[in-house]
C-alpha cells in the first residue's frame, strides 16, 4: 500500500524532560522519525519541552515548539498550525498519554485531525489493565492472575486469595513508577497506597508473582496490511522481578530452544495483530524456567527504550520504519537502509552477541537503596557487541565508566562462601560481582541459581571469565593464554594487574604475536547480503572488515557514553552537531560511542560508527585502523575529555583547544597563575590530598568551604562543608576512589551565579548570551533554574563578564567552546569554574539565540575565524525572548535519595520555558517540569534558622496567593510574629497530627524545607522531603526556587492562554 | 585438537575439532538461524552438506532429542565459531558436543564463520573438507573437492518402507511422499486430524493411488532436483489425477519439473529463519523458514500449467506455485518450520480445506 496522500502536515509529540524511565531513546526515535517524515515531503511540526534534544532543532522539523507538554498547549498548537495528523507513538509514555487525552476529549475529531501510528482504541487495549487482560484472554494468551483495584482493601483481599508475594503495577506510569513486589500485607498497603496515587487513573494491578521466571522481550513491527515481523528478541539475565530497564539484557535470547523461541514469537505476533498496532511494539513475556508455561507481562504499543536497544542491536531502524508505516507504507515497500537491497519485511539475523548493562545513579545518591525492583532506577545504559557473551559482557562493564573493568573490581573477597550466598539474596547492581566471587570460592552453580534464579548458562559464562582470571594469575603468560584472554575481551590493564606485568609489556606481546582487535560489521543479515551502511564492533580473532579509507581529511569524534546525572543528552547533541559540521566541510567522520539510546549511534549520522567502549585501549584499536587526521574531544563531555592524553600518545592531534590548555583549566596552580596574569579574581582556596591538609586549608579560609575533586563533571563529590568533621567526612567519600588529581578546597561565596558559553577562535570570542541562575551559588548549575538573558545584573557587570571571558579564553588558547561560571557579589565578579569544552547549556542557548554554537565552534576548530563564519565577535545582542531552563528530577524513583539541592548535581533532565516576558517563561518552565499548582492551596514551610527571615517574605506571598500555611514550631513562630498566618503542626516524633500526617493526607500542594547541614539521613527533614516526593507533593529545598515559584503563581491568572513560540523561526 | 576447513578455492581456515574425529568432504552451506541447531542438524534436506551456522555461539541449550526432525543428524559436518561447553535448558538431554560424537558427526569450531559466509556469498556454494590431518596436501585434496557431488541423496534420506501415522482417526487420509521429510510435516497433518501414510521416495504412483488418499503431500528433501528423474516421472502421474497435492521444497521443485518447468542452482541459496515471502494472492508477507539451494525458474513457467503464488521479497525468486485448473499448490519454503517461524502454518489448513 503506498503512502496515504492525505497526510501532509504532522504534529510529532516528543517525550519532554529526561527522567528515569524516559531518557535519550526518545530523542533518538523522534529525530529518526522526523527525518523519515521529511524525506517523504511531509511538513513536520514538533512539540517537546526538552531543549537539549536534537529533535528540537530547526533542521529536524519545520516548526519547533519548545513548550510544556500539556493537553492545553497541544490544543493551542493544533489550533494554530492545523496539522492533519498527530503522531503520538514516538514520544514515549508521555507522548502516548497526551495523544490519547486529545483523542478521548473529542478534540482531534472536532479539528479533523487523525491519530497516526495507532488508534486510541489500540492504546486503551494495550495500556488499560482490564482491557488488556480481556484482550489477552480473548486470543488465548495467558497473563498472570491479576485484578485491577482502585483501593487498598480490594487489593489486600485479592492478594489474600492468590497468595503472597504479589506484584503491584500502577496503570499509566513511567518505568514502573510506584510499583513493586509485596511479600505481606504490610508491604502491600505501603506500595499500593503510593501506586494508586501515582497512577493517572488511580488504578493498580495486583498480580500473581512470577518473580524468578525468565524475562524475554520481543520487538515487533506491524503495518496497516497486517504484515508482522519481529526485529529481535532479548533475554534478561536477571529474571522477572527486576525491571528490564535495570536488568542486564542479552540479544538474541541464549537459553531458549527454537520451540520456546517460536512459541513466544508467535504469541507476540498474535498480540500485535489483535491490538491492530501499526508501527512498533514491545511485548514482554515471563517464561517458566522449567516448562513451556508463559505469561504476557506487558505490551508497549509504541517505540520504547527496548526498541531503541533492539534497533542498535540489530541495525533495524525501528523508529524510521514506524514513521513510514504511519504514512501508509507496508513493510515490503520500505527499503532496508543498511543493506540497501533488501526490505523492511524481514527479520534481522545477528551473528554476534549484544549485552546491555544499565547505568544506575547510586554514585550520585550514596544514601539510596541499591536494591533493584520492578521500578526502574537506571538513568541510562551501555550496549556492547562481541562474538561471545564473555567478550560482550567485559566490554559493557568497562563502558559504564564506573571505575570497574572486570568482575573483581568490586571486592567481595572478604566474604565467606556462606556470606556470599547470603549477600546474593540482595538483588542489586553488584550481584554479578558477588556471583563471580562465589564462583572463585568454588560455590556450585545450582546453589547460585537457586538463590538468584539466573540461568546456569549465564553463571557458567561468569565462571569462564573467573577461570581466565585464575589462569592469568597462576600460569605463565604465553601467547595462547593471552589470545584466549583477549577473546574474552580482558583489557590489557586487567591482564597487567593479574599477571604482574606492565600494560606496555602486554601490549608488546600482543602486537608481536599478531593479537590485535579486528572489526566486524553489524549488517542486519549475518553477512548474507552485502551491506551499504554498516557499523562496526571489535572482537579478537578472524578477519578485519573495517575498510581502510583514505579521504583527504578524516576526523574522529568521541561520544559521551551512557546517560548519567551530570552528563546527559546535551553532549550527544553536541557530538552529533559537530559531526554534521565536519561532514559539511568535507571531512570523513568517524564516531565512537557505546550508548544505544542516542542519535549519535544511529548508523547514518557519521560516515562510520564504531560501537565500542570509550577507553584508551578500545579507542586505540580504532585509531590503528582509521588513522584519523585529528580527534575532537570537546563535545563529548568528560568521557571524551578524559581520552585527550591517550589520544595524544597515540599520535592523534587534538583538534581545537590543546590538551595542555584543558589541563591548565583544571590544574589549580596553573589556573591560579593564569587568573593572576589576567587580573581576574576567584574565591581563594587550595589543593589538598588528605583530610588533614583539607582541614588546614579550610581553617585558613574560614568556613563554609567547598570541597571537590578536580576533573569531574556534574559536581560529583562536591560538598559545602561547615566544620572540620564535615571536611573529614567528605574527604573520605572522595578518596574512596583513588584520585589521580588533587582535591580542591575553596572559600564558599554566596552570590549570584552567572554562566557563559562562548566560542573562541584564538583571537576573537563570541558570547551568545549571559545566563543567570535563580538559585544562589552553592546549588549545582545543572540543578539551578537558568535564565537567559540575565535579569538582575547591570551593564557594568555584563561588560566585566564579557571582558573576563575573552581574557580567559585567550589566555587558555581556547579554540572552540568554553564554559565559564562566575559568582557576582555586588558588582564584584569572581570566576569559580572554567571548562574549555561544550557544556550542558549549549543546546538551549543555541536554540534561543538562533546561533548554532556547536557548528560555529566546529568551523573555528577547522581553522575559520568567527568573522569568516559570518558572525560579529563579542557579546551578542540580547534576544527579545526570555528563556528559562528548569531542572527536572527523578527523586521519586530512587528510594532513600536525598533530594536537597547542593553542589552535587541531582537532576536527570531539563525543560525550557520561552516567552517574550520573564513571567510567562517562568510559568511555562514550571509547567513543563510538571509543577501544576495550585490544587489544594495548602503548603508546609519548615526552614532552618538562618532562613527564617527569607521564609517570612515567601510565606507572605503564598498567603496572598490564597495558601493555607502549615509550619513546624519555630518556623510557625517566626511567620506569626511577622504577621503571616501560619498553623503550627507537630514534628514527626510528636503526637498526631504531624507534618507527616498532613503530607500523607494528600492535601498538600507544596513543601518548602531547607535542610540543616549535615548528611544524617535519619533527620526529620530528610523524612519529610522523602515522604513528600514519594507521595507526589512538590518539595523545594531552596528558597530561591520557592520565590521564583511564587512569582510564577502570581502571574498565572493573566496567562491562561500561552503565547506559542516557534523556535525554528528565531 | 587442531582441525582444518579446506575449501574448493584453496581457502584454508583453522579451528579446533568438535564432535567425531572423522575426515569429511561435503558441500559447504551457511544457515542464518539464531536458534534451532538441533533441527538443522537433523533435517534430511542437509544430506550431503556441511553446515556453517552464522550465529557464533552454538550449543547454548544443548540438544533435546524430542526436537530432532528425523532419527539422526544428516549433515556431514558442523562448522561454528564457538561451542558452548555447557548447554542449559530444562529440556536438554545431552550437550551438543556429545550429541555430535554419539552420531559420529564431525565438526570444527573456532572458525570465523562470518568470513566463511562472506566467501560463500561472493563465490557461491563450494565443496570443502574438514580434516584434522596436519599434513594435509592441497594439491591432493583440491581435485577431490572439485569432484565431489552430493549425488543421489534422496535415496539415503527417505524411509525404508511405508508406515502410518494416525491423527484423530476420523480425519482425511493423506499420502506423504518422503523425499527426506522433516517429521514436523507429518506432525502438522496429524495434529490437524489427518491420518498420514508415509511412502518411501521411490514408491510408484499407482501404489499410492491404490490406497485412495484424500490428498497427497510431497515433502522436502536433499540434493539437486534434476537427479530425481524416476521420482519426477511418478509425480507427473500424480499430477494427472484429481487428488489435491501440497508440496514443500524439493517436492515443490519436483512437481515443477514434472510439469515442464525448470530449476536452477542458486549462488548460495536460502537457509535460515528470516526470509520474507509474499503471498501473491493476498499481498501479505510472511517470514519463513528456508533451506534450499535450487529454485524454480519463473521465466520458464507456462501459465497454462502453473503461476507463481509466492515470491521472495528480498531477491524476487520463486517461493511457490499455484497449478492452473488443479487442486495443487506448492511452496519452496517450510511451513512446517522447525526451526523457524510458524507464520505460514496456515498453509496446512488451506491444504486440508482443499480435501473437503
Amino acid at each position: 500500500m503506498p503512502k496515504n496522500p492525505n497526510i501532509k502536515k504532522v504534529l510529532v509529540i516528543g517525550s519532554g524532560p529526561i527522567v528515569i524511565g524516559q531518557a535519550a531513546e526518545f530523542d533518538y526515535a523522534g529525530t529518526q522519525a522526523c527525518r523519515s517524515l521529511k524525506e517523504e515531503g511531509i511538513e513536520v511540526i514538533l512539540v517537546n519541552s526538552n531543549p537539549a534534544t536534537i529533535m528540537t532543532d530547526r533542521d529536524i522539523a519545520d516548526k519547533v515548539y519548545i513548550e510544556p507538554l500539556t493537553v492545553k498547549v497541544l490544543e493551542q498548537i493544533i489550533e494554530k498550525e492545523k496539522p492533519d495528523s498527530v503522531l503520538p507513538t514516538l514520544g514515549g509514555q508521555a507522548g502516548l498519554n497526551l495523544g490519547m487525552e486529545l483523542d478521548e476529549s473529542g478534540f482531534l475529531n472536532k479539528h479533523n485531525v487523525t491519530l497516526l501510528g495507532t488508534t486510541a482504541r489500540t492504546i486503551r487495549k494495550a495500556e488499560d489493565r482490564l482491557e488488556f487482560k480481556e484482550t489477552m484472554e480473548k486470543i488465548g494468551e495467558p497473563c498472570a492472575a491479576s485484578l485491577v483495584v482502585e483501593n487498598v482493601r480490594d487489593g489486600a483481599d485479592f492478594a489474600g486469595k492468590i497468595g503472597y508475594p504479589v506484584v503491584l503495577r500502577p496503570a499509566y506510569t513511567l518505568g514502573g513508577s510506584g510499583g513493586g513486589i509485596a511479600h505481606n500485607r504490610m508491604e502491600l498497603e505501603e506500595i499500593l497506597e503510593n501506586g494508586l496515587r501515582l497512577s493517572r487513573v488511580g488504578q493498580v494491578l495486583v498480580e500473581r508473582c512470577i518473580a524468578g521466571w525468565k524475562e524475554i522481550e520481543y520487538e515487533v513491527m506491524r503495518d496497516s496490511a497486517g504484515n508482522c515481523i519481529t526485529v529481535c528478541n532479548m533475554e534478561n539475565m536477571d529474571p522477572v522481578g527486576v525491571h528490564t530497564g535495570d536488568s542486564i539484557v542479552v540479544a538474541p535470547s541464549q537459553t531458549l530452544m527454537d520451540k520456546e523461541y517460536q512459541m513466544l514469537r508467535s504469541a507476540a505476533l498474535n498480540i500485535i495483530d489483535e491490538l491492530e498496532i501499526t508501527g512498533g511494539c514491545n511485548v514482554q513475556f515471563a517464561l517458566h524456567p522449567d516448562s513451556f508455561e508463559y505469561c504476557v507481562i506487558e505490551v508497549n504499543p509504541r517505540v520504547s527504550r527496548s526498541s531503541a536497544l533492539a534497533s542498535k542491536a540489530t541495525g533495524y531502524p525501528i523508529a524510521k520504519v514506524a514513521a513510514k508505516i504511519a504514512l501508509g507504507y507496508t513493510l515490503d515497500e520500505i527499503k532496508n537502509a543498511v543493506t540497501g537491497k533488501t526490505y523492511a519485511s524481514f527479520e534481522p539475523a545477528l551473528d554476534y552477541c549484544v549485552v546491555k548493562i544499565p547505568r544506575l545513579p547510586f554514585d550520585k545518591f550514596i544514601t539510596a537503596k541499591r536494591t533493584l525492583t520492578t521500578q526502574m532506577k537506571a538513568t541510562g545504559e551501555v550496549m556492547s557487541i562481541c562474538t561471545s557473551f564473555e567478550g560482550a559482557l567485559m566490554k559493557a562493564i568497562r563502558s559504564l565508566e564506573q571505575h570497574v573493568d572486570c568482575l573483581f573490581d568490586y571486592d567481595f573477597s572478604a566474604l565467606s562462601a556462606e556470606e556470599l550466598l547470603d549477600r546474593m539474596k540482595k538483588v542489586d547492581d553488584q550481584r554479578i560481582y558477588v556471583i563471580a566471587e562465589a564462583l572463585r570460592k568454588g560455590v556450585d552453580y545450582d546453589a547460585i541459581h537457586d538463590i538468584t534464579m539466573i540461568d546456569n548458562w549465564f553463571i557458567d559464562k561468569l565462571a569462564v571469565i573467573v577461570e581466565m582470571e585464575n589462569a592469568l594469575k597462576k600460569e605463565p603468560l604465553n601467547p595462547e593464554l593471552l589470545r584466549e584472554a583477549k577473546r574474552m575481551e580482558f583489557p590489557d590493564s586487567v591482564i597487567a594487574r593479574l599477571t604482574g606485568l606492565s600494560e606496555e609489556e602486554i601490549k608488546g606481546m600482543r602486537y608481536k604475536n599478531g593479537i590485535t582487535a579486528v572489526f566486524k560489521m553489524v549488517d542486519t543479515c549475518a553477512a548474507e547480503f552485502e551491506a551499504a551502511t554498516p557499523y562496526y564492533y571489535s572482537c579478537f580473532g578472524g578477519e578485519n572488515e573495517a575498510v581502510e579509507t583514505h579521504p583527504t581529511k578524516k576526523v574522529l569524534v568521541l561520544g559521551s557514553g551512557p546517560i548519567r546525572i551530570g552528563q546527559g543528552i546535551e553532549f550527544d547533541y553536541c557530538s552529533v552537531h559537530a559531526t554534521w559540521a565536519f561532514a559539511k566541510a568535507g571531512y570523513e567522520t568517524v564516531i565512537v560511542n557505546n550508548n544505544p539510546e542516542t542519535v549519535s549511534t544511529d548508523f547514518d549520522i557519521a560516515d562510520k560508527l564504531y560501537f565500542e567502549p570509550l577507553t584508551p585501549e578500545d579507542v586505540e584499536n580504532i585509531v590503528n585502523i582509521e588513522k584519523p587526521d585529528g580527534a575532537v574531544v570537546q563535545f563529548g563531555g568528560q568521557t571524551a575529555i578524559k581520552l585527550t592524553e591517550s589520544l595524544m600518545k597515540m599520535g592523534v592531534p587534538i583538534l581545537g583547544t590543546s590538551a595542555e590548555n584543558v589541563d591548565a583549566a583544571e590544574d589549580r596552580e596553573l589556573f591560579d597563575k593564569i587568573l593572576e596574569e589576567c587580573g581576574i579574581p576567584r574565591p581563594s582556596g587550595g589543593t589538598v590530598y588528605t583530610a588533614e591538609e583539607a582541614k588546614k586549608v579550610a581553617n585558613q579560609l574560614g568556613y563554609p568551604v567547598l570541597v571537590r575533586p578536580s576533573y569531574v563533571l556534574g559536581g560529583q563529590g562536591m560538598q559545602i562543608a561547615i566544620s572540620d568533621a564535615e571536611v573529614e567526612e567528605f574527604m573520605a567519600i572522595i578518596n574512596r576512589i583513588a584520585q589521580d588529581h588533587p582535591i580542591l578546597v575553596d572559600k564558599y561565596l554566596q552570590g549570584k551565579e552567572i554562566e557563559v558559553d562562548a566560542v573562541c577562535d584564538g583571537t576573537d570570542i563570541l558570547i551568545p548570551g549571559i545566563m543567570e541562575h535563580i538559585e544562589r551559588a552553592g546549588v549545582h548549575s545543572g540543578d539551578s533554574i537558568s535564565v537567559y538573558p540575565a535579569q538582575s545584573i547591570g551593564e557594568k557587570v555584563k561588560t566585566t563578564i564579557a571582558e573576563y571571558t575573552k581574557k580567559l579564553a585567550k589566555a587558555l588558547h581556547v579554540i572552540g567552546l568554553i564554559n565559564i561560571q562566575f559568582i557576582v557579589v555586588g558588582e564584584e565578579v569572581y570566576v569559580i569554574e572554567v571548562n574549555p569544552r561544550s557544556s550542558r547549556t549549549v543546546p538551549y542557548i543555541s536554540k534561543v539565540t538562533g546561533i548554532p554554537i556547536v557548528d560555529l565552534a566546529a568551523q573555528v576548530i577547522m581553522g575559520k575565524t568567527i568573522a569568516e563564519s559570518g558572525y560579529v565577535p563579542g557579546l551578542q545582542k540580547e534576544s527579545e525572548y526570555v528563556a528559562i531552563k528548569m531542572p527536572v528530577f527523578s527523586f521519586e524513583k530512587i528510594r532513600g535519595a536525598e533530594i536537597s539541592l547542593g553542589p552535587e548535581m541531582k537532576s536527570t533532565g531539563e525543560c525550557l520555558g520561552i516567552s517574550k516576558t520573564f513571567h510567562e517563561a517562568l510559568y511555562k518552565a514550571f509547567l513543563g517540569a510538571g509543577v501544576r499548582l495550585p490544587r489544594y492551596r495548602r503548603m508546609i514551610i519548615t526552614v532552618k534558622d538562618a532562613d527564617k527571615g527569607e521564609a517570612i517574605e515567601i510565606g507572605r506571598r503564598f498567603e496572598k496567593l490564597g495558601y493555607k500555611i502549615y509550619a513546624t514550631r519555630s518556623t510557625a513562630n517566626a511567620l506569626k510574629e511577622a504577621g503571616v498566618r501560619a498553623r503550627q503542626v507537630n514534628k514527626i516524633r510528636q503526637e498526631s497530627p504531624t507534618v507527616m500526617d498532613l503530607i500523607l493526607g494528600h492535601e498538600i500542594d507544596l513543601v518548602i524545607d531547607t535542610p540543616t547541614q549535615g548528611r544524617d539521613k535519619s533527620r526529620d527533614g530528610f523524612l519529610i522531603r522523602r515522604t513528600a516526593i514519594e507521595t507526589g507533593v512538590n518539595c523545594l529545598t531552596s528558597l530561591d526556587t520557592a520565590r521564583a515559584l511564587a512569582t510564577s503563581l502570581e502571574h498565572i491568572g493573566k496567562e491562561e492562554v500561552l503565547t506559542l513560540v516557534d523556535v525554528a523561526s528565531l | 585438537m587442531r582441525a582444518f576447513l579446506i575449501l574448493e578455492d584453496g581457502t584454508v581456515l583453522e579451528g579446533i575439532r568438535i564432535g567425531a574425529e572423522k575426515e569429511i568432504i561435503s558441500e559447504i552451506v551457511f544457515n542464518t538461524s539464531m536458534a534451532g541447531y538441533p533441527e538443522v542438524l537433523t533435517d534430511p534436506s542437509y544430506a550431503g552438506q556441511a553446515v556453517c551456522m552464522t550465529y557464533p555461539m552454538i550449543g547454548n541449550y544443548g540438544v533435546c532429542r524430542e526436537d530432532m526432525e528425523s532419527s539422526r543428524p544428516w549433515v556431514d559436518g558442523l562448522i561454528i565459531r564457538e561451542l558452548a561447553r555447557r548447554g542449559s535448558n530444562f529440556r536438554k538431554d545431552v550437550d551438543l558436543g556429545r550429541f555430535l560424537e554419539e552420531f559420529d558427526v564431525p565438526g570444527i569450531a573456532g572458525i570465523d564463520t562470518r568470513a566463511l559466509t562472506k566467501i560463500l556469498r561472493e563465490k557461491g556454494t563450494m565443496n570443502g573438507m574438514i580434516t584434522t590431518d596436519e599434513a594435509y596436501s592441497l594439491e591432493k585434496i583440491l581435485p577431490r573437492l572439485k569432484a565431489y557431488t552430493t549425488g543421489k541423496v534422496v535415496e539415503k534420506a527417505t524411509c525404508g518402507q511405508k508406515y502410518v501415522q494416525r491423527g484423530s482417526g476420523e480425519g482425511k487420509k493423506v499420502a506423504l511422499l518422503d523425499l527426506g521429510a522433516k517429521e514436523n510435516i507429518a506432525r502438522s497433518l496429524t495434529r490437524r486430524g489427518c491420518d498420514v501414510t508415509v511412502y518411501p521416495a521411490f514408491t510408484k504412483a499407482e501404489e499410492i493411488l491404490a490406497d485412495r488418499p484424500d490428498g497427497i503431500m510431497l515433502s522436502n528433501g536433499p540434493g539437486d532436483p534434476k537427479e530425481c528423474t524416476s521420482i519426477i516421472k511418478e509425480i507427473g502421474k500424480l499430477y494427472e489425477t484429481d487428488i489435491p497435492v501440497f508440496a514443500i521444497c524439493l517436492g515443490h521443485q519436483l512437481m515443477a519439473l514434472a510439469t515442464g518447468a525448470d530449476t536452477f542452482k542458486m549462488k548460495y541459496g536460502h537457509r535460515g529463519g528470516n526470509h520474507p515471502v509474499k503471498d501473491l494472492r493476498t499481498g501479505r508477507v510472511y517470514i519463513s523458514s528456508q533451506n534450499h539451494g535450487y529454485v524454480v525458474d519463473m521465466d520458464k513457467l507456462d501459465p497454462n500449467v502453473a503461476v507463481p503464488a509466492f515470491i521472495n521479497v528480498n531477491d524476487g525468486t520463486n517461493e511457490g506455485l499455484a497449478y492452473t485448473g488443479k487442486k495443487i499448490f506448492t511452496v519452496q519454503f517450510h511451513p512446517e518450520a522447525c526451526p523457524g517461524p510458524q507464520d505460514s502454518a496456515y498453509l496446512f489448513d488451506r491444504f486440508i480445506e482443499m480435501l473437503n
